[in-house]
């Protein structure tokens, strides 16, 4: 009886809920369960051979010359996390201190420092690597005519400064990203708490530290877990400053590039290898889905409800 | 009698009734978007003397058209004919069983190719042939010959003249090269470009004997004479990518461009002013053979699962005559790897000369079947070594450990 009842409902909430099911298992779920499936299969180019277990993981993790790239790129990953935590977070959290603090010409700059997040990254990438051009870039030649040429470099070509160089980059590029997140948490906090710190103390770094850092934990919460997620799948800006190599011999690799170029083969040096290609994308999105949600849980226990 | 006449000629039209009826519709895949006007002229010529036979022409990204190619392959999505790249990565398509095995039966015309076309295009294992040779690429110096001139400069003959042209340039307030090496595959490009004469036949046939490796004496000289050369390509050079570098030679602040033969459709196109010459660079003695490094590029073959064999096979035909090599050589301005095709263009005609006199491009012919590849191998070896990171004779020896993961002679006794 009851059951019969509800039909009428469980109908209507089963059309509702099932097209929206079908589609992410269909565009979604499918695609990455097959691709898990993928990485236990030997390919002979496009066409499956057999099912090898873990044959393809262990070649990328363990068998030269795979396990090499591996480390080498996976560690350039952990670099640029940490780089852009510093150059794009930090620094952002200043620029939104600032602008929330509306330091003269606050307006301005609000504008001026989220412009760059709505360029393309191939736009910002070749506008990078002209900056970076040895002979006729806008560093070298800048550097040149204040007489400190000796520190012009060519930047994207020497392997102790091409990852950095696109760090640079990528942290102009997004800077305006967090700076805007911190700041609308900056501008959540209520003025009565406010209110209350100006009679305890003057000094800025009490109120920043003590105050403001503590109270926009979930603007944090969120840019640190972006980041992650952002500098373990980076490849736009690598792959148009330093090539699908990771160039200089592989100074500038990254997993994404790697990922890629071992899978689907580069026009320029290899031809594919499917079989690590997907394992290595299942190693990435492990990796970058367990420790993403970790980050999450851990960084969401030091949010305090306002 | 008559019956038997009348029969015979019966059964002749209706069989030519059918050729002339015989309709098709193939489609043909490319990464060579910039020739679709040329193709479809092509195609054109091809269906006046095959009526019926209509080829649509579509190309795709060049970077991504092996991924492409190979996934419609997969899906069973595939074209009828298309173009293929070679050595590996013909080895990727036909592994796999997508492509329709050639051989002298189907197109005969193929006998006369030079073995070296054939290899480009034949899966080791098998030793079956997949696509008929399209062109071929050669290694070699780009020169602007009006700076040549104006500075008095010839093609150097041995290796001490090669260096006293430079430092002339350089005196004369010029940049020598245009090459930069940012971009990974130039520093594989420049070796075979710029040392094949030195490296020398001999130690090509050692190589591919097995007597050898990149240990070899021979070959870190090469190296040595690379990095001595590297003095005269622009300042920070190892800074500097293929775009910038090309750019340097066609606005004509440099005066020579190591690199593919394939840079002068390019060049010519960028600077119609510019005029190019090319010779090979030397070896270290004027008695030395003067070598270019040579490889095919590409060639044409069809699906093995094609709707219509016969209409296909009819078009790789066609693309192996010498007919079709002459318009692809005269319009496309390419190597044909057609044999008895003559250029048009002075500057093709010295390349094909060239071509008389050359090693294969070995990292790229010989050493791109296995993980790591020679070419991986050398491009960061290369970096290395112009960047001061590494010597000849350690470069030679990471090509030499490096390949004997996967190939057999290098493999440890």
């Amino acid at each position: 009886m009851l059951s019969s009842k509800l039909t009428g409902r469980n109908l209507w909430i089963a059309a509702l809920v099932v097209p929206p099911i079908a589609f992410m298992s269909l565009f979604l779920v499918y695609p990455i369960l097959s691709a898990f499936a993928y990485a236990f299969y030997e390919w002979k180019g496009l066409a499956r051979g057999e099912f090898i277990w873990f044959e393809n993981f262990h070649r990328v993790l363990f068998e030269f010359p795979f396990s090499e790239r591996t480390i080498n790129a996976f560690s350039h990953n952990i670099f640029v996390f940490f780089a852009l935590m510093v150059l794009q977070n930090g620094v952002g959290f200043l620029l939104a201190y600032c602008l929330w603090r509306e330091l003269w010409g606050a307006r301005f700059h609000r504008v001026a420092v989220f412009l760059p997040v709505v360029l393309s990254t191939v736009i910002v990438g070749l506008l990078w690597k002209l900056f970076l051009h040895p002979l006729f870039g806008a560093v070298n030649v800048s550097l040149r005519g204040m007489g400190l040429g000796f520190l012009a470099q060519p930047w994207l070509g020497q392997d102790s400064t091409a990852l950095m160089a696109i760090i640079v980059a990528n942290a102009w590029h997004m800077v305006g990203f967090p700076t805007l997140v911190f700041l609308a948490g900056m501008q959540r906090i209520p003025s009565e708490i406010l209110d209350a710190v100006r009679m305890e103390t003057e000094s800025e770094w009490v109120k920043m530290s003590k105050i403001v850092w503590p109270l926009v934990a979930p603007s944090a919460t969120v840019v640190f877990t972006l980041l992650f997620v952002g500098a373990f799948n980076w490849f736009e800006l690598p792959y148009v400053m330093g090539g699908i190599d990771g160039s200089p011999h592989g100074a500038t690799d990254v997993l994404g590039l790697y990922f890629y170029r071992t899978a689907f083969g580069s026009m320029s040096a290899s031809a594919e290898n499917f079989g690590p290609g997907s394992a290595l994308a299942v190693l990435i999105f492990l990796f970058i889905a367990v420790v993403s949600s970790v980050i999450t849980i851990r960084l969401r226990k030091r949010e305090i409800q306002l | 009698m008559k019956n038997i006449l009348l029969g015979a000629t019966l059964t002749l039209a209706t069989l030519l009734g059918q050729s002339a009826s015989f309709a098709a519709d193939l489609t043909f895949w490319t990464w060579r978007q910039e020739d679709k006007a040329e193709y479809e002229k092509f195609f054109k010529d091809f269906a006046k003397t095959n009526p019926g036979i209509s080829i649509k022409f579509e190309a795709f990204e060049a970077t991504s058209y092996n991924t492409v190619l190979s996934t419609a392959l997969a899906g069973g999505k595939g074209p009828d004919l298309m173009m293929t790249r070679t050595y590996g990565g013909i080895e990727s398509l036909a592994g796999a069983g997508y492509l329709m095995p050639l051989d002298k039966t189907k197109v005969p015309a193929v006998a006369g190719f030079s073995p070296a076309a054939l290899a480009s295009e034949t899966m080791r294992s098998d030793k079956v042939l997949y696509a008929v040779p399209a062109a071929s690429q050669t290694m070699l110096v780009v020169y602007n010959k009006e700076i040549f001139d104006k500075n008095g400069i010839t093609e150097p003959k041995d290796w001490a003249e090669f260096i006293a042209a430079c430092e002339k340039l350089k005196a004369a307030g010029l940049m020598p090269f245009a090459n930069g090496t940012s971009t990974a595959w130039q520093n594989e490009t420049i070796v075979s470009a710029l040392t094949s004469s030195i490296m020398g036949k001999g130690f090509y046939e050692d190589l591919m004997a097995g007597k050898t490796d990149f240990n070899d004496p021979r070959f870190v000289t090469a190296l040595g004479k690379l990095k001595e050369i590297s003095a005269y390509f622009p300042d920070g050079f190892i800074g500097l990518d293929y775009a910038s570098a090309q750019q340097l030679f066609t606005s004509g602040m440099a005066a020579m461009f190591a690199g593919g033969s394939f840079e002068i459709a390019n060049f010519a196109k960028q600077n119609k002013d510019l005029k190019l010459g090319v010779f090979a660079a030397p070896g270290l003695k004027a008695e030395d053979e003067k070598l270019v490094g040579l490889f095919y590029d590409s060639g044409f073959a069809a699906n093995a699962k094609t709707a219509q064999p016969e209409a296909a096979v009819k078009f790789l035909n066609y693309a192996a005559s010498k007919e079709f090599g002459q318009v692809f050589a005269n319009n496309l301005n390419n190597i044909s790897a057609v044999p008895g095709v003559t250029f048009d263009s002075p500057l093709l005609a010295k390349v094909a000369d060239l071509n008389k006199h050359s090693i294969a491009y070995m990292t790229l012919v010989n050493f791109r079947y296995g993980e790591p590849t020679g070419s991986n191998l050398i491009q960061a070896g290369v970096q290395k070594l112009l960047n001061g990171q590494a010597t000849p004779a350690e470069v030679g020896k990471s090509m030499t450990d490096g390949l004997s993961a996967w190939y057999a002679p290098f493999k440890k006794k």
